[in-house]
C-alpha cells in the first residue's frame, strides 16, 4: 500500500498550515468548487436536491445490505459480456493479479485514467517492478506522477501546484522549454501522452460505479483520457473497491445527477463512459480483453461494523473536503495517506488501522459542515465520534490508543462533575490559585483587563498562544442563583 | 482467446463476518431502507411556534445553565434568567446539576459520558421544559444522548423523553413562547455568529437573528463566512491549537470586517474562542450572548 504517514498528522499539518502557496491554492476549494456546488443545487432547487440525496442514500444502503448478491450478479454479467472478474482480498493480492496479467500478456506500456483505489494499492510501483512503464493520463495525476507526490484532493489531485511549478516540472521532466501558459502546458501533456496511448498494451481505469444488472463499469471524467485508456490498448483492466456496485442502470441515474454537481458544480461531466465487457464482434474498436479487479482491502471489515458501514456509501465527490475548515487549513498531504479530508479521516483509519491514524478522527471541531454537503447524507461527525470511542475505550488493544494523561483527565473530570460539591470546591481552588499566581513576582501568567494573556501552564499555554482567556470570576452562576435569583425577580 | 488468469469467487475473499452480514435478495425486490444509521437518532420535532400561547398557565421550565456559563460567565446566566422571567416563564434551577457530559463524549469516553448523562436524565426527569443557553450542550441532550444510549433500551426511552423537552434558549423563545419581539433595547451595531451545533444539530438557523432584529436600537449586519466554524470545538482547540487558531483568524477577520461593535452568538464556547482572539488583538468589539442583548438591563453586563 501507499506509504502511510498518518502518524505525522500533527507535525505535517503544522507545517502545511503556514505554507502561503497552499493557502492560496486552498482558497479555491471554497470559492471555486464549493461555490459552484451551491449554484448547481440552487439551479435544481434544494428541495429536489434533498430528494435525490435520499434516493441515492437508499440505493447505497440497499446495495451494501445485499452486497454478496450484487457482487455475484455483477460477476455473472461481466462474464456473460465476455469479461473476467477477479476478487482481491488486499493490496498484495490485487497487485499479484495485475502482475500475472502483465506477465502473461507481455505488457510493456500501460496508460491509466484516474483511480484512487490504485493509489491506495500502490499499483504503479507494483507494475514498474514488473518492468511496465505506467503513465497517468489524467492531467492532475500526470503532474503528481512526474512530481512523485500523492493526490492532494480526491477530485483535483494537483490542486496544490501553481502553473509556474507545473511549467518548471515539465521543463525538468519532459525537457521542454519553460512556458507557464496553461493552454501550452495542457498541450504539452497531451502531446506527451497521445504517443503513450497509441503505444500502450494495457489501459487501467478505476470505476465510479459498477452496475450489477448489466455488468457495466461506469467512469465519469472531464478529460478524454478515460475513454482513450479504456478503448485504445488491447487490454482494459478496471480496478476498484467492492462498495462501488449498485443494482441497476436505473439506480445509476440519480448518481449521475449528484456526483458532478457535488464535485465541481457541473450538470454533467464532459464524458460519461459505460463499459460492458471487451470489444464485441461488430464493434469498430475497443479492447480485446476486459478484466475487472474488485478489491476488499479492509472494506469488508467496515461493512461488518455498524459504526463504519456508512462510510462505504461515499461516492468520492470531494464536497466534504471543499467545505471542511480543517482541510481548508491543512490541505490534503497532511492527512498522510491517499484519502484526505473528513471522509478520509474515517476511511483511512478503517483501512490502515485506527492506531496508525488515531489523530485523524480527533482533528475535527465536529462542526458538521461535511454532513450537510454530503450527496449521500453520510453522518461523518457521528462516525468520527465512534472512532474516538474506539480509541478511548475499545476492548481491542489494537484499536485503543488513548494515553495515560487523557485517561486521567477524563477520570478526574468525571469525578468532579459527578459531585456538585467537588465542582464548587474546584472553582474555589482555581480562584485561589489564580490569585496566588497573579501575586507572584515572576508570574506564570500575565493579565490585561479581565483577560489572561499568557498562562505558562500545561494545556492552558496551548490556549493562550493566540487567544486570551477569561479569568475565573469570584462567584459562579449557582452562587448568584442562591443569593439573588432563587426567590425571584 | 486468452485464458482466465484465476477464478476466485468473492466469498473466498471477503471476511466471513461481512458475508454473513449480508443476505441474498432478488434484484430490486426492495428499494426501501432497511437500516438507516441516523433513522433512530432523529430527535423529536420541536413544538410549533405559539403552541404554548393558547395555554393559560405560565410555562414551567428548568434552566440547564451549562458549565461554561456557571464557571466562567455567570452574568450570562443571570441575563437568561431575567429574560425568561420577563417573558412570564416559571423558571427553576436545579442546584445539583453539573455537566451534560459532552466533553467526555466528544473525546470518545462514552462510558464516563453516560455517568454524567444519567445524572442529567434524573435531574430533569419531571421537567416540563429544559432551557439550555448553548446550542452545543442542547444538542448533546437533545441529539447525542440518543446515540449515547443506543444500546440500552430503558435509558434510551428516558433519553427520548428528555430530548423532546430540551430547547436551546433562542429556540425556546421563538418555538415555545412564540416570542417575536422581546421588547429589548440595545444601542449599537451587531453581527451574529451561528454556532455549528445550533445550526446543524438543533437546526436553529433564523431564530436568533429574527430576535435580534426586534431589538430596538440594534442594527444587525451580515457576517461573511458566518456558517464556517470558529475553530473552538472543545478539546480540539487545545489538541490542535495551530488548526484551531487558523480557523479563528479567519473568523476574527470576518467579524472585524463587518464594522460591528458587538458580536452575538448563542454559545459561550464559541464566544470564548472568538472573544479571546479579538481580545488578543486589543479589539474593542464586545462579545455577547444573545440573552445579554435581550436582557433590557444590559448595562450591568458590559
Amino acid at each position: 500500500m501507499a506509504d502511510i504517514k498518518t502518524k505525522d498528522f500533527s507535525k505535517a499539518s503544522a507545517v502545511s498550515i503556514l505554507d502561503p502557496q497552499l493557502r492560496r491554492a486552498l482558497r479555491q476549494v471554497g470559492t471555486g468548487f464549493d461555490a459552484a456546488r451551491r449554484a448547481a443545487i440552487d439551479e435544481v432547487s434544494p428541495k429536489l436536491w434533498d430528494e435525490w440525496r435520499e434516493e441515492a442514500r437508499r440505493i447505497k444502503i440497499h446495495s451494501l445490505d445485499h452486497l454478496d448478491y450484487y457482487l455475484d450478479l455483477l460477476e455473472q454479467n461481466v462474464t456473460k459480456a465476455g469479461g473476467h472478474v477477479h476478487f482481491a482480498k488486499d493490496a498484495a493480492q490485487a497487485n499479484d493479479i495485475m502482475a500475472e496479467l502483465v506477465r502473461t500478456r507481455n505488457i510493456k506500456i500501460a496508460t491509466k485514467s484516474k483511480s484512487m483505489v490504485s493509489e491506495e494499492l500502490s499499483l504503479n510501483p507494483a507494475l514498474e517492478a514488473q518492468g511496465v512503464d505506467v503513465y497517468e493520463t489524467d492531467l492532475g495525476e500526470y503532474i503528481i506522477q512526474l512530481a512523485e507526490e500523492t493526490p492532494f484532493h480526491l477530485v483535483a489531485p494537483a490542486l496544490h501546484k501553481t502553473k509556474e511549478q507545473v511549467a518548471q516540472l515539465f521543463t525538468d521532466k519532459l525537457g521542454i522549454p519553460y512556458n507557464d501558459d496553461i493552454n501550452a502546458l495542457a498541450a504539452a501533456a497531451r502531446l506527451a501522452l497521445r504517443e503513450k496511448f497509441l503505444q500502450a498494451d494495457l489501459g487501467i481505469s478505476g470505476a465510479n460505479f459498477l452496475v450489477a444488472e448489466t455488468g457495466t463499469l461506469v467512469i465519469i471524467t472531464n478529460e478524454g483520457n478515460g475513454r482513450l485508456s479504456t478503448s485504445a490498448p488491447r487490454i482494459h483492466v478496471g480496478i476498484t473497491g467492492m462498495e462501488k456496485v449498485i443494482p441497476s442502470l436505473q439506480d445509476l441515474a440519480v448518481f449521475l445527477r449528484l456526483l458532478p454537481r457535488s464535485a465541481t458544480g457541473q450538470r454533467i461531466t464532459s464524458y460519461v463512459s459505460m463499459i460492458t465487457g471487451p470489444r464485441r464482434a461488430d464493434d469498430e474498436d475497443g479492447p480485446e480483453e476486459f478484466h475487472l479487479i474488485i478489491v476488499d482491502n479492509g472494506r469488508s471489515k467496515m461493512l461488518a461494523d455498524p459504526d463504519l458501514r456508512e462510510a462505504l456509501y461515499c461516492i468520492r465527490c470531494g464536497a466534504c473536503l471543499n467545505i471542511c475548515p480543517v482541510y481548508q487549513k491543512v490541505g490534503g498531504h497532511a492527512y498522510g495517506w491517499v484519502y484526505p479530508g473528513p471522509i478520509g479521516a474515517i476511511v483511512t483509519p478503517s483501512l490502515v488501522g485506527l492506531k496508525e491514524a488515531q489523530d485523524l478522527p480527533q482533528a475535527s471541531s465536529l462542526c458538521g459542515a461535511c454532513r450537510e454537503v454530503c450527496p449521500v447524507n453520510i453522518n461523518i461527525p457521528r462516525m468520527l465520534l465512534h472512532l474516538r470511542q474506539k480509541s478511548a475505550e475499545s476492548p481491542d488493544p489494537s484499536e485503543r490508543s488513548a494515553g495515560l494523561v487523557p485517561n486521567l483527565l477524563a477520570e478526574g473530570y468525571t469525578r468532579v462533575m459527578r459531585s456538585p460539591a467537588l465542582l464548587s470546591a474546584s472553582h474555589k481552588l482555581g480562584r485561589w490559585q489564580q490569585n496566588v499566581w497573579a501575586a507572584m513576582p515572576f508570574f506564570p501568567f500575565s493579565k490585561k483587563g479581565g483577560m489572561i494573556r499568557k498562562a505558562s501552564l500545561p494545556l492552558l499555554s496551548r490556549w493562550t498562544r493566540m487567544r486570551d482567556l477569561p479569568e475565573l470570576p469570584k462567584e459562579t452562576f449557582r452562587d448568584i442563583w442562591k443569593k439573588d435569583l432563587k426567590e425571584g425577580p | 482467446m486468452p485464458g482466465r488468469i484465476r477464478a476466485i469467487s468473492w466469498s473466498q475473499i471477503l471476511s466471513p463476518v461481512a458475508a454473513s452480514n449480508t443476505t441474498q435478495s432478488p434484484l430490486r425486490q426492495s428499494r426501501l431502507p432497511r437500516s438507516c444509521l441516523s433513522a433512530n437518532l432523529t430527535p423529536a420535532d420541536p413544538a410549533q411556534p405559539g403552541e404554548r400561547l393558547s395555554s393559560n398557565s405560565p410555562p414551567k421550565a428548568d434552566l440547564f445553565v451549562t458549565c461554561i456559563i456557571d464557571q466562567l460567565y455567570p452574568q450570562v446566566g443571570v441575563s437568561v434568567v431575567r429574560v425568561l422571567r420577563r417573558l412570564g416563564v416559571d423558571l427553576s434551577f436545579q442546584e445539583d446539576q453539573t455537566c451534560c457530559g459532552q466533553p467526555l463524549y466528544n473525546a470518545g469516553y462514552s462510558k464516563k459520558a453516560r455517568t454524567l448523562a444519567r445524572r442529567v436524565l434524573d435531574t430533569f426527569e419531571d421537567s416540563e421544559y429544559v432551557v439550555v443557553p448553548s446550542g452545543s450542550c442542547a444538542a448533546m441532550m437533545r441529539v447525542f444522548y440518543l446515540d449515547l444510549f443506543r444500546d440500552d433500551p430503558a435509558m434510551l426511552k428516558q433519553a427520548e423523553l428528555l430530548s423532546s423537552k430540551v430547547y436551546e434558549f433562542s429556540q425556546f423563545l421563538t418555538s415555545v413562547l412564540g416570542a417575536e419581539d422581546t421588547g429589548s433595547t440595545y444601542s449599537g451595531t451587531a453581527t451574529y455568529h451561528p454556532s455549528c451545533h445550533l445550526l446543524r444539530e438543533m437546526k436553529v438557523r433564523d431564530e436568533p437573528q429574527s430576535l435580534l432584529r426586534s431589538v430596538s436600537g440594534l442594527e444587525l449586519t451580515d457576517l461573511p463566512g458566518a456558517e464556517t466554524c470558529c475553530g473552538f470545538g472543545g478539546a480540539f482547540s487545545i489538541k490542535f491549537p495551530h488548526i484551531s487558531e487558523g480557523m479563528l483568524a479567519d473568523k476574527v477577520e470576518n467579524v472585524v470586517s463587518t464594522g460591528a461593535d458587538t458580536l452575538v452568538s448563542c454559545d459561550m464556547g464559541c464566544l470564548m474562542q472568538i472573544g479571546g482572539g479579538l481580545s488578543r488583538q486589543d479589539s474593542e468589539i464586545k462579545v455577547r450572548h444573545l440573552a445579554q442583548v435581550l436582557d433590557q438591563d444590559h448595562s450591568s453586563n458590559s
